[in-house]
């Protein structure tokens, strides 16, 4: 037996191995290619741009930057310190500072990392003649967004960390950096942010840079952020928040000659600073956790109401359009409208008493629900079929922008509902419903749903006759005018021009006449035309309604002739239309077109009113729901038991 | 004996040599690549290692010229008193060694430390080639293998202590060359199995390996119980023994790397294994040195063109992980460039070994093989991830002083003796 194979043969063996094994590492696991991204040795510096300012309509700054400071640590570098007299500088306990520490040596002790997130100014000025007695840590400067004006948080939006979900779709962000969570912010997160540079540099083990990566020939610079200008009028919006102080609800106003968003109020509302810097996900908490005042609810673009009387002018439009009727159509008002042989089909009237027949004016500014159930009942029965019908007066609502998004430039939304015949066949199957089935469609209430912008931009398309510009919230980029197609391209209603102004007129004697609807509500010299709408609502435990304070609503632009200014309002639980909505809309138009108001008592009624009680009635009646729903089950629970017992009597 | 030629360097094996410069030069260039990071490209700027090491290598010619005009007879009459200095030498480390790195492995003589653990190799390789040429010395013998044994043991176990458990795994190494002297087979099978045993526990837990493993050897008693080799009913007492010892045995390994071991052991296993993969903490030099190399793909980024090289990414880089710069710098096809010199190199001393006529000579050369092939085996194996992490040089590639001596020493001894082998028998 030959010794000596053994040696040969293990060589060769361990020679064949490893040139395997290289040929595996270097050739076939391309896990790592020469590339500087794919690449450990080359450190990725992201050079931020500054984010971009947002301008009102005014040149009023809205959003701008401040700067902060963070306190940075690389842990391997941390030496014995006097962490008592660290914590007193940073006024953090000792808890903190070995929490901290573990956090981040966790992370990598190499890395650096955030030790203390945020510094306020003047801590920093202090702090930076100390930092370098503590080997190991150092301040970075960051940039957190400011808001000079306590206003619009909801059209504002605020900024925060990319989520990881986020990051998966797009791979332009890194974790930890910043992004637009919800307003303009998350609207125009690209034009705002602009784009970061990147450099490359190569670093050693420690992570110790040690010069550009092959001479910076990857490297990019970063491009700054574009500064916005919105079409909102911060001193409007301003009023419109006080005006809704202490009552929830949303103000939508547009310049209808541009579709351009003039005031978007939410109310309750918040200070968007509170959504800056450390303090924020403390307080996003707060405000997202609210769900009884709910705050971050968005009322002008989420909210969906039943729109009440207002959507009465959409159908005396559809009504005139269709031809079943004319201004002069005389119908009859026997305070209010049967529309079934019960005694309980019977939709009532709150127009008082006025002359009988009724025609179209007088129809419109009392909001003579008898009227309305005639005009629409005539609408769907026009046609063949009742879907058919339906289906054509759906049409005609669409038309107005509602029952679907807008395409505003928001990034929030709800699409409303104007219901159609495969909406109807759905509840009712078999096609056995008919005109008075969904006769609540005449003055807004059963399927109807609308938001309040919806119902500004309706009122733009009637106060424009005929078309509307799709709202948006956009006016300048880098101070050039924006030019969006979507934006200045008019929407055309399917309603003829004609037909717009005796409704028009009718909207003007709301107010004007002395029997109008929101009378008291009349500004001197300026021809408002507007509408009432008083929305019923109900809240539903399991099965269980219960009927609350109607909402409050108006809508109305103004001037009559060339209108400035579109406007909705709405008030949860304001009682009926021209309690809240109505003056709370007219000293809107008053403060935009004149910049003062002739009704300061009204102005001072407002400021003070609350409906807070209200809403905690709203509360009571959710809790005593929930109680009846329980009495009910136990009620249940006790009758089987009952029967049960008697089961077995009758057995025995 | 007659007396050889004046003409010191007449009869030197030339391929030999020339591999040997061949590797002096690839990894003096090597060191330089890796070490210039550290700021100073002059490559004559002596305070920095590339500096250090061709210091180290001029002077190592010196060392070089020294050897191989000693008579090759000096060896082997001396090299009873070479090993006893050699030992002298590890033992007084614990009384006047330094401290560098956790191990007591250093004499420091102000401008330069000197490891004498390197040096100790070439010693231990004379006596053990001293002592198995005795013409009475007979490996079937148990009270030869007994003091073959000490002799290699003596300085292992003196550098464990130190402690630099990768040098002593290298004398370690020496068994191999018993075999090839004749010690009996079943040593190094029972070796082998016994590395076996360890890393089949350790992968696979207590209780699989041992079930694994007496269901193996039941069958294979039950194989030659079926042939005819064995018979139960007589030969029952061994097989019960081979039971016993090896369920100890995994029993053992078991305790001993929970209980024994420090973590930091426990922690290099358990990377090699995948059982673990802490790209971070304890895996981290391994994962840096196989990224790495992995970067190189096939012709390397070139030379002083290795980013992570350059950016200092692998620690111990100049030293112990000096092959991820060639993996690196020259891709695939350099470094199996390197590899097929360092199989040809001790292709070659086993080649030449095995041409001996002196038993002396040829025994002194399969140590000298052995050595050469450990630390190549080792250092690489360690370096592209296949065996855990053990601290040693990759000859005359790694940095270092006393390993470039110690390494030039063992080889020129060799070639010495195998240049005078038709003078010496």
């Amino acid at each position: 037996m030959e010794r000596k194979y053994l040696a040969y043969f293990s060589i060769l063996a361990v020679g064949v191995i490893f040139i395997m094994r290289l040929f595996y590492l270097q050739v076939i696991d391309d896990t790592y290619r020469a590339s500087p991204l794919n690449n450990a040795a080359v450190k990725i510096k992201y050079d931020y741009p500054q984010r971009g300012y947002v301008y009102d309509r005014n040149g009023v700054l809205l959003v701008a930057n401040q700067p902060t400071y963070d306190i940075m640590v690389i842990p391997k570098d941390v030496k014995e310190i006097d962490t008592t007299e660290f914590c007193n500088l940073l006024q953090i306990t000792k808890d903190d500072y070995v929490k901290n520490l573990k956090r981040t040596t966790n992370y990598s002790p190499r890395i650096p990392s955030v030790f203390l997130a945020q510094v306020s100014k003047e801590d920093y000025a202090y702090l930076q003649e100390k930092m370098h007695h503590y080997k190991g840590f150092y301040i970075q400067k960051r940039s957190l967004r400011e808001y000079p004006i306590k206003s619009a948080p909801n059209v504002l939006g605020y900024i925060g960390e990319a989520n990881e979900d986020f990051l998966k779709k797009n791979p332009y962000y890194q974790l930890g950096e910043y992004m637009g969570v919800s307003g303009v912010e998350k609207q125009y997160e690209e034009i705002l942010r602009g784009f970061k540079g990147v450099k490359f540099i190569q670093k050693d083990r420690f992570n110790k840079d040690i010069g550009p990566y092959k001479g910076g020939i990857y490297d990019t610079l970063a491009i700054v952020g574009k500064d916005l200008t919105l079409t909102l009028d911060i001193a409007l919006q301003q009023y419109g928040e006080k005006l809704m102080r202490n009552k929830r609800g949303g103000i939508v106003a547009i310049e209808p000659s541009s579709g351009e968003i003039l005031t978007l109020v939410s109310t309750p509302s918040y200070d968007p600073n509170m959504m800056v810097g450390r303090k924020r996900s403390k307080n996003s908490v707060i405000l997202m956790g609210d769900t009884i005042n709910r705050p971050t609810y968005d009322r002008g673009l989420q909210a969906q109401y039943p729109p009440g009387s207002p959507f009465k002018i959409i159908n005396a439009l559809i009504g005139l359009q269709e031809d079943v009727i004319t201004t002069e159509t005389p119908f009859y008002c026997y305070g209010g409208y049967k529309y079934g042989r019960s005694i309980n089909n019977f939709m009532a009237c709150h127009c008082g008493v006025h002359g009988s027949p009724i025609r179209l004016n007088r129809g419109i500014y009392k909001s003579c629900n008898a009227y309305f159930a005639n005009v629409y009942r005539r609408i769907i029965e026009k046609s063949e079929t009742t879907a058919t019908g339906t289906d054509n007066w759906m049409q005609h609502a669409k038309s107005f922008g509602l029952g679907n998004f807008l395409g505003y430039d928001l990034p929030i939304g709800r699409k409303g509902l104007i219901p159609d015949s495969n909406f109807y066949n759905r509840y009712y199957p078999k096609g056995s419903w008919r005109a008075p089935t969904i006769i609540s469609n005449a003055i807004g209430q059963g399927e109807v749903l609308t938001t309040p912008i919806q119902l500004a931009n309706m009122t733009a398309a009637i106060a424009n006759r005929g078309f509307y510009y799709t709202p948006h919230i956009l006016k300048k980029v880098d101070n050039k005018p924006i030019e969006i197609d979507e934006f200045t391209e008019p929407k055309n209603t399917t309603i003829d021009k004609k037909h717009f102004e005796p409704v028009i007129e009718g909207m003007f004697n709301v107010v004007e006449n002395p029997g109008g609807t929101a009378r008291w509500s009349r500004v001197k010299d300026i021809e408002i035309c507007g509408k009432t709408g008083t929305a019923e609502n109900f809240v539903s435990y399991k099965g269980i309604k219960e009927q609350l304070t109607d909402h409050s609503v108006f809508i109305a632009f103004a001037p009559k002739d060339n209108p400035k200014i579109a406007i909705a309002v709405f008030v949860e639980n304001g009682y009926w239309g021209s309690r809240w909505a109505g003056p709370i809309a007219t000293l809107m138009i008053e403060k935009y077109l004149t910049g003062t108001t002739t009704r300061p008592w009204e102005e001072k009624r407002m400021f003070e009113g609350s409906l807070e009680d209200e809403y905690q009635h709203n509360i009571a009646v959710q809790k005593g729901l929930r109680e009846e729903y329980l009495r009910l089950q136990e009620q249940e629970k006790r009758t089987k038991e009952l029967m049960a017992l008697q089961v077995e009597k009758t057995q025995k | 004996m007659r007396k050889r030629k004046s003409n010191i360097f007449a009869g030197i094996d030339p391929v030999l040599v020339l591999l040997f410069l061949a590797l002096i030069f690839f990894g003096w260039v090597n060191i330089y690549a890796a070490s210039i990071t550290e700021g100073g490209t002059e490559i004559f700027d002596f305070s920095t290692l590339h500096g250090k090491q061709l210091q180290w290598i001029a002077l190592s010619g010196v060392l070089i010229l020294i050897t191989i005009s000693l008579d090759s007879k000096f060896y082997e009459n001396f090299s009873g008193i070479i090993y006893i200095i050699a030992l002298i030498a590890l033992a007084g480390l614990f009384l006047f060694g330094n401290n560098i790195n956790g191990a007591t492995s250093w004499y420091n003589f102000g401008f330069s430390s000197i490891q004498p653990s390197e040096f100790a190799k070439a010693a231990t390789a004379l006596a053990l080639a001293n002592f198995l040429s005795t013409p009475t010395n007979d490996l079937k013998n148990f009270n030869t293998q007994l003091r073959a044994f000490i002799i290699v043991l003596l300085p292992t176990i003196l550098i464990v202590l130190q402690p630099d458990a990768g040098s002593a795994l290298i004398y370690l190494s020496l068994v191999f060359v018993l075999y090839r002297e004749g010690l009996p087979a079943y040593y190094i099978g029972i070796g082998l199995l016994a590395i076996l045993l360890f890393v089949l526990t350790l992968a696979l837990g207590l209780k699989v390996s041992l079930i694994i493993v007496l269901t193996l050897i039941t069958g294979f008693f039950l194989y030659l119980a079926r042939t005819n080799n064995a018979n139960l009913r007589r030969d029952w007492l061994k097989f019960l023994g081979t039971y016993l010892a090896i369920g100890l045995f995994i029993f053992s390994v078991n305790y001993v790397f929970n209980n024994v071991f420090e973590q930091r052991h426990r922690d290099r296993f358990a990377i090699v294994l995948g059982k673990t993969s802490d790209t971070q903490g304890i895996g981290y030099n391994t994962n840096q040195s196989m990224i790495t190399i992995g970067s190189g793909g096939w012709t390397g980024k070139g030379f002083l063109e290795g980013d992570r090289t350059q950016g200092n990414f692998v620690p111990e880089q100049p030293t112990d992980y000096i092959f991820s710069t060639v993996g690196e710098e020259w891709g695939f096809l350099g470094s199996t460039a390197i590899i097929l010199i360092f199989v040809a190199f001790i292709i070659r001393i086993i080649q030449l070994a095995e041409r001996q006529k002196s038993d002396f000579s040829r025994i002194f050369g399969y140590a000298t093989a052995t050595i050469f092939f450990f630390h190549f085996m080792i250092n690489i194996g360690m370096v592209i991830g296949l065996i855990p992490t053990i601290g040693i040089p990759l000859p005359f590639f790694s940095y270092g002083g006393s390993s470039l001596w110690g390494f030039t020493l063992l080889l020129f001894i060799f070639i010495r003796l195998d240049a005078d082998r038709t003078y010496v028998w």
